[in-house]
């Protein structure tokens, strides 16, 4: 029992991070239509932007943490004004496009600075565990899950509440009529890519503490697919969910596999698989709009 | 009221080419004066709603352009100006179908109207829209997908109201409504007209209603002006009663059969 508990427990932290992601994801889905191929990546830069401060120039954790933020905020801004903003009014397909054609490129660039070994952060928080109801966590991962909570707490009241959160669910529904009103779409754009970038560092970053960071990092992209799908592509608390869910079933049936029938490995497919079920019987998810367009 | 004469908007001479190959409007001119209604009359496709999204800038987002021609907005030129800045200088335009978005509710919906103001201003103009419309405020959490057709209108409206526009373009608030709404619409369209001075550039299939309200107006046919004058005037002109109101000769209503003389009896060209 106290095995699963432990499994439950590593998947809702790696569920936390996929929901991080797939915040970013959602966001800009909501915001633009574009399905974001190189989500995984821009987590992968934020982790080696945080690694590089860190343990190359040796600045201390938290002014680094919040370096990298800013430089997601400009990574958010360069990739909207250079890639995405000549590509307004060209088919939705073609920005998807070059979203992939962005991943292999920041990909690629990661390599040609850091090499592809992996690299490890130094520790930030003691690795002395935490008991909670009987089962040992490391207070990096209570961090991870709380940081997550929070991110997603502030997200849901800005796009509930702020005039500008309201503006971009306004410019989701309908670009013609919300610039009818005086809203800037393509400030909107710039703003969600931003928006995507820093919770994706966020992600990283917490990743990068806890596993060590390499150039394979950008896959975890793909992992946030099944999230996102099961959750709804535009939907918030479902990205929210539906990485937590993921995370869990991927740790749990992986857990499973081994002990009962010893097969290594379920935990890179488990994610995929319920991903088509999700396609075949709620291809929307759990709280997406029904009519949207499925990728 | 103060300046009955000076005119708030002028076009000259518009020239508007769509997906660089159709030309919808075609040497148009017209003036929008100061505090009145005018009215921009005529048939499908004749280039109404182009002329309003010309205005508003938001031609550009449908591969629109003006190729020839000035607009003139408080003597300013604005044919080149980005559509959020026209707004932030006084010009809403009310689209055509409503447009309101569907999954967020009345009260944010109406935010996003106010988008330009700031926000300190934002419990005051929502109490004035509630004012003009009563029925907002009973729906104020709803979403705006689940209201009625004439309340949605209301919202398009009340969103205008939120940015405090100077000059307000209203495309065709008449459309899909009940005549009874369509009555209780333009009664609040003409109040605002009266109690806030707002400049309003009114375009309608309507005739009838849109002439009962508005001071002045133009019809369109073709992307050109054929005719225009004051309402009154246009109202008793026998062939826009002919062609727009429906009515025959002595003003009696018009028997279908007869509708086959449109083309031929036409005294403009189109």
């Amino acid at each position: 029992m106290e095995y699963y508990l432990q499994l439950i427990v590593n998947g809702l932290v790696v569920g936390s991070i996929y929901s991080l992601v797939a915040l970013g994801f959602v966001i800009i889905y909501k915001a633009t239509k574009v399905v974001n191929f190189a989500q995984g990546e821009m987590v992968m830069v934020g982790a080696y932007i945080c690694f590089a401060l860190t343990v190359q120039m040796g600045l201390p954790f938290l002014v680094s943490f919040l370096m990298t933020l800013i430089f997601s905020v400009v990574l958010g801004l360069c990739i909207e004004r250079v890639i995405l903003r000549p590509l307004i009014g060209e088919p939705i397909i073609s920005v998807i496009m070059v979203t992939v054609g962005l991943s292999t490129v920041l990909k690629s660039l990661v390599q040609l600075f850091w090499g592809t070994q992996i690299r490890v952060f130094p520790p930030v928080l003691p690795s002395e565990p935490i008991w909670v109801a009987g089962v040992p966590i490391a207070p990096i991962y209570i961090a991870a899950f709380v940081l997550s909570g929070l991110l997603f707490a502030v997200f849901s009241i800005f796009f509930k509440y702020s005039r500008t959160g309201i503006a971009m669910r306004a410019t989701a529904m309908d670009q013609q009529a919300a610039q009818s009103m005086g809203i800037g779409v393509k400030n909107i754009f710039a703003l969600s890519w931003c928006i995507a970038a820093v919770v994706s560092s966020i992600g990283g970053i917490i990743l990068g503490n806890i596993n060590g960071i390499n150039a394979q990092l950008g896959h975890l992209g793909l992992k946030v697919f099944p999230a996102v799908i099961l959750g709804g592509l535009d939907s918030l608390l479902g990205a929210a969910l539906g990485g937590l869910i993921i995370g869990v079933l991927e740790n749990v049936a992986d857990g499973f596999m081994q002990q009962v029938f010893s097969l290594p490995g379920f935990k890179e497919v488990a994610a995929y698989v319920v991903l088509v079920i999700i396609l075949m019987i709620r291809p929307y998810g759990l709280f997406g709009t029904r009519e949207i367009e499925r990728v | 009221m103060n300046h009955p004469a000076m005119d708030l908007l002028k076009i000259e001479n518009l020239e508007v080419v769509y997906n660089d190959v159709i030309l919808v409007l075609k040497g148009l001119s017209l003036r929008a004066q100061q505090g009145r209604i005018t009215a921009l009359l005529g048939p499908n496709g004749a280039g109404k709603s182009t002329t309003l999204k010309a205005v508003s800038g938001l031609i550009r987002t449908e591969d629109g352009e003006i190729t020839e021609g000035a607009i003139r907005y408080l003597d300013q030129p604005i044919h080149r100006t980005l559509p959020e800045r026209i707004v932030r200088l006084g010009i809403f335009q009310v689209m055509e179908g409503r447009r309101v978005f569907e999954d967020l509710n009345v009260e944010e919906n109406l935010r996003c109207g106010g988008f330009t103001r700031p926000s300190s201003e934002f419990p005051a103009s929502l109490e004035r829209v509630y004012a003009y419309f009563p029925r907002l405020q009973e729906r104020r959490k709803q979403l705006a997908g689940y209201l009625s057709g004439g309340e949605q209108q209301m919202l398009a409206i009340g969103r205008a109201l939120m940015a405090k526009p100077k000059l307000l373009l209203l495309d065709e608030p008449s459309l899909g409504l009940a005549p009874l709404l369509v009555e209780e619409i333009f009664t609040i369209v003409q109040r605002v007209n009266a109690e806030e001075g707002m400049t309003i550039l009114l375009v309608e299939q309507n005739a009838r209603a849109a002439l009962s309200i508005s001071h002045h107006g133009y019809i369109l046919e073709n992307g050109r002006i054929v005719m225009d004058g004051s309402s009154t005037s246009l109202l008793n002109n026998p062939d826009v009663q002919e062609f727009y109101l429906g009515l025959g000769h002595g003003g009696e209503k018009r028997s279908y059969r007869d509708v086959k003389h449109y083309r031929r009896r036409k005294r403009w060209l189109g």
